[in-house]
């Protein structure tokens, strides 16, 4: 490998930090919550840190260890779980597609990390995944927060509430407005952009009540999708 | 013991489908407008995960998420790196519940 090829490879994992940091500043607080919550349920270290490795589902983690507390039996705890996730599908379909250039063992390394988070500073952020090694980029992004969520639950296991406690509520806006901070400057570059966040807006909150937060998300993404394929014009992607 | 069946039965469910795309993207074709609609997933998802998740940062309280969400929207539109877009969001949280 020349100096020149580092040298890119350097940067990438530089710009994958920076991208992924407001990830981490998300993911801290609410990791170490889950990990308060956890202990509460009655869940060992070893569990709620095993949980944070294998799982890597915020929302899910949360309803998996309250389960878990209520004494709710592990099969509907774990359809639950399905429901609430099979969203990362639908974010996997739209990624991998965006990757399909990528040799197939990052297509698989970098689906295993995939986040709603991670799903959307990195198809944001195309320009640096479509240069070379970017698979560096997407992959400091994935590690970097599986890193920071792991270690918070075992913070949240291990000290408890370290965070005081109207803090903590406080920091609990940083993954929203990440998620508005990626969409805005996409809405301003592009206007159309924004009838399908909109919508997408709009149809889960009218659904979700009905049918649960999990496919609020599911539904709310694939039909607000489904009016970018008659609103968007190829050539402005 | 019967946790470590739950994690386990929780981490299979969640792999399984973030996964599977990895496999069969290669394999498909897929027409123009499954492209268009694959490339529209983003903003849709972004849509659907703020809204109406952003008022339950308060429960009991919907509009200091709201109104957080729209010191966002206005940094971010005036070009403000979305670091500091969330630290402003966080600090009008906090300043609204103290």
């Amino acid at each position: 490998m020349s100096l020149e090829e580092k040298q890119v490879i350097k940067m990438q994992i530089r710009d994958g930090f920076i991208a992924g940091s407001p990830i981490v500043v998300g993911y801290l607080p609410i990791a170490i919550a889950y990990g308060v919550l956890a202990k509460q349920a009655g869940m060992t270290l070893m569990e709620l840190t095993g949980m944070s490795l294998l799982v890597y589902a915020g929302a899910a983690q949360f309803m998996g260890a309250g389960m878990i507390g209520l004494g709710v039996s592990a099969l509907e705890i774990i359809i639950a779980t399905f429901v609430l996730n099979f969203r990362h599908f639908v974010m996997s379909l739209s990624f991998i597609n965006q990757i399909k250039q990528y040799a197939m063992k990052w297509k698989f390394g970098l689906s295993l990390g995939l986040t709603d988070e991670t799903f959307s500073v990195s198809s944001i952020y195309k320009k640096q995944g479509n240069q070379a090694y970017g698979y560096f980029f997407y992959g400091t992004i994935m590690l970097t927060s599986y890193l920071s969520w792991v270690l918070g639950s075992f913070l949240g296991g291990v000290l408890g509430d370290i965070i005081p406690q109207n803090l903590s509520q406080s920091m609990g806006v940083a993954l929203y407005a990440m998620f508005i901070g990626l969409l805005i400057p996409s809405i301003r570059k592009y206007k159309r952009i924004a009838i399908i966040s909109i919508a997408a807006m709009l149809i889960n909150y009218i659904v979700s009540p009905y049918i649960g937060d999990g496919w609020g998300i599911v539904v709310g993404t694939v039909l607000g999708a489904c009016i970018g394929i008659f609103v968007l014009e190829e050539e402005k992607l | 013991m019967m946790i470590w069946v739950i994690i386990i039965g929780m981490a299979l469910v969640t792999v399984i489908p973030r996964i599977i795309p990895a496999f069969i993207v290669d394999f498909i074709q897929f027409p123009d407008w499954v492209n268009k609609w694959l490339q529209a997933i983003p903003y849709a998802a972004l849509g659907a995960l703020i809204f109406p998740g952003i008022m339950t940062v308060v429960p009991d309280q919907p509009y200091i998420g709201v109104a957080a969400g729209i010191v966002a929207i206005l940094l971010a539109w005036l070009r403000i790196h979305v670091i500091l877009v969330v630290l402003s969001a966080i600090l009008t949280v906090f300043l609204l519940t103290i």
